[in-house]
């Protein structure tokens, strides 16, 4: 039996998917989180079922492909379980009397009930379930009440005999809403306010940069304060005398001593420059990169599951429109900051091939992930403020010049922002824990791996020559437009693996200050790793893809070369 | 009188009296409950022709200037 959770955006269905099934689905305060179908199994009065979590949809008439994804899916169903939001009994309503058209077994759940109370909302769940003919009960999934009830009705799912006029749907909602909905309005409170303050230029735009400055200091705080406190203390007292000890047993020498644990500086671990799978392999991903990783993510989930989010999309959307891409491009380049494979995916809440592709195309070349931010940090931190002030100031620029040279030469429409602005919400606690936990774990499952099949390959490279035999024949671009040491070509090869790694092996190279921002620079834009590539690849089609790929390896080159005329100009 | 919601004055009501455009706009507002018959506040609007947010009941909507061109309102 085929079971489907359908509704609109944002209502909640991906919370009560795990609340049912138990697995754990990643939820948020915008519309458009899921955007594939999630399939999971649970059991009804002692019998398996197949649980699917249908995409957010606003009506059945499919107008983009997460629709047409949703309305296939609807039409293999055999049970629907409607999710509705309380505070938006209208639209819910619109879906479920669609849903009642299909004539097959329905049940209603009115989700996000605890709301309405506090919204001044009263609705009669008994009326409904008279009206309709249909099961309705009342959740708060995030918290979980009413899931249990809703468990034990599920095999009581009918199919409903309302009749009505399709064409005249909107008043037919008006007349049940006019029989089960109370209202009694509140004065405009806090909430209200800061809906209206945030979203209104005047006082939006210096909200929105102020809260951008906090997210990018409070990331480095939480991100520096853990290394500092935490993972470089673990390391250095009791990773390396194990490591050391290990080092002894294989004789301080050979390949395999070399392999797992690198070069010794001076007698002891240098976790930048000994190069070993055990040391450097796994510092970077988890000393230097995790912990900033954990605050990127902790940071976001508050700004996701509070509603800000579309807000931003709206602020932006002056900015974006110039390059072709309406405000929500803005989601996925503020998820690519962390990780550019999540913010790929995200290009899908972007309508138009036009948008995918330039959102896509400037993602990978000017948003670096966390992880090579984290690099970044370690690697110009000690420069002070120059050095990483040159590096993101030329991304930034380049997003803009780039962006607005795409949006001429690419031919197509780009879509209006039409988006919904959710309401502010409390962060749920346990929610944005187990939200920050999931990415975390993938974060480590895919990092670590990837992490020290690098460092095997880079090694394996280098003792084969291979490495030095590439660092000659590219040696002349390296060398004349970018002035850096032929040694880097190392780095960007193992920057397609990953970019962490790839500034991890600058280090040990002693460059000037202008090579490590020409670098820098270069590496984060030339190409996305490989892990984003394959999510590209699948997002935009092999031809677009491989345009966009060109594009990333002649800007990087440019803004390279221009980048170094200009620092050599000005003498640094 | 009917204006236009981009010429709608922000925190002014409105009641929605009709939407110019072909099926695929009127669908689209439609799902989203903007039709006509319905009650509007102005919330707020961005600078340069940028996007207008609308309330609806509890629900808040930003939309494009171009299609907020095509919603005509009378104020109440």
């Amino acid at each position: 039996m085929k079971v489907l959770l359908v509704g609109n955006p944002n209502v909640g269905k991906s919370v009560i998917f795990s609340r049912l099934t138990g697995l754990n689905v990643i939820s948020s305060n915008y519309p458009g989180t899921s955007i594939d179908y999630t399939k999971g199994y649970f059991n009804i009065q002692g019998e398996r079922a197949e649980l699917i979590d249908v995409p957010g949809i606003y009506s059945l008439e499919p107008t983009c492909k997460t629709e047409e994804i949703a309305v296939k899916l609807i039409k293999n169903g055999d049970v629907f379980i409607n999710i509705i939001d309380s505070t938006n009994l209208e639209r819910g309503l619109n879906l479920a009397l669609q849903l009642i058209q299909y004539k097959k077994p329905l049940l209603i759940v009115l989700n996000l009930f605890d709301e309405t109370r506090r919204l001044g909302v009263s609705i009669d769940i008994k009326k409904i379930e008279q009206i309709l003919g249909v099961p309705c009960v009342a959740t708060c999934a995030l918290t979980g009440e009413g899931i249990k009830e809703l468990k034990s009705k599920i095999g009581d799912a009918t199919i409903s005999e309302y009749v009505f006029d399709y064409s005249q749907r909107w008043n037919e909602i008006g007349k049940i809403i006019n029989e089960v909905q109370e209202i009694k309005y509140h004065s405009p409170k806090i909430t209200e306010k800061l809906r209206d303050a945030t979203i209104r230029p005047i006082t939006g735009i210096p909200i929105l940069i102020l809260v951008l400055l906090l997210t990018f200091a409070l990331i480095r705080f939480i991100g520096e304060g853990l290394i500092g406190a935490v993972f470089e203390p673990f390391f250095e007292k009791a990773w390396s005398p194990l490591i050391l000890r290990l080092s002894e047993l294989l004789g301080q020498s050979g390949f395999f001593h070399d392999l797992l644990i690198g070069k010794l500086v001076g007698g002891d671990i240098d976790y930048g420059e000994s190069f070993g799978l055990l040391t450097t392999g796994l510092f970077i991903p988890l000393g230097a990169v995790l912990p900033y990783v954990f605050a990127f993510y902790t940071v976001l989930a508050v700004l996701e599951d509070s509603g800000y989010l579309p807000r931003v999309a709206v602020m932006v959307d002056n900015i974006t429109r110039k390059a072709g891409m309406n405000g929500t491009a803005i989601i996925p380049m503020l998820l690519g900051f962390g990780c550019n494979v999540p913010g790929a995916l995200a290009t899908r809440l972007l309508k138009s091939r036009k948008e995918k592709f330039i959102a896509a195309t400037l993602m990978s070349i000017t948003v670096p992930c966390m992880a090579l931010q984290a690099m970044l940090f370690g690697l110009l931190g000690p420069y002070g403020i120059k050095g990483l002030g040159i590096v993101f100031g030329t991304l930034i620029i380049v997003w803009f010049i780039l962006g607005l040279f795409l949006n001429k030469i690419i031919k197509g429409p780009s879509r209006e922002i039409f988006v919904d602005i959710p309401p502010y919400r409390i962060p749920y606690l346990r929610g944005l824990a187990k939200k920050i936990w999931m990415r975390l774990r993938w974060f480590i499952k895919e990092a670590v791996p990837f992490m020290l099949l690098g460092v095997l390959i880079a090694n394996l490279l280098y003792s084969l020559g291979i490495m030095q035999f590439f660092s000659g024949i590219t040696a002349p671009v390296f060398n004349h437009l970018l002035d850096l040491p032929p040694d880097a070509v190392g780095a960007m090869i193992m920057g397609f693996l990953r970019k962490d790694l790839a500034v991890g092996m600058l280090i040990p190279l002693n460059m000037s200050l202008k090579q490590l921002i020409v670098a820098s620079v270069v590496l984060s834009m030339y190409f996305p790793c490989v892990a984003t590539f394959a999510v590209l690849l699948k997002e935009l089609g092999l031809v677009d893809m491989l345009k966009s790929t060109l594009i990333m390896i002649l800007v990087a080159l440019i803004t390279g070369s221009v980048l170094n005329a200009a620092l050599t100009l000005t003498g640094l | 009188m009917m204006i236009a919601l981009t010429n709608m004055p922000v925190g002014k009501k409105g009641i929605i009296k009709d939407i110019d455009g072909g099926y695929g706009i009127t669908h689209n507002l439609d799902v989203m409950g903007i039709h006509t018959g319905i009650e509007v506040t102005k919330v707020s609007k961005q600078w340069m022709r940028g996007p207008v947010t609308i309330r609806i009941g509890n629900n808040e909507i930003a939309l494009g200037y171009g299609m907020a061109t095509r919603i005509m309102v009378e104020l109440i």
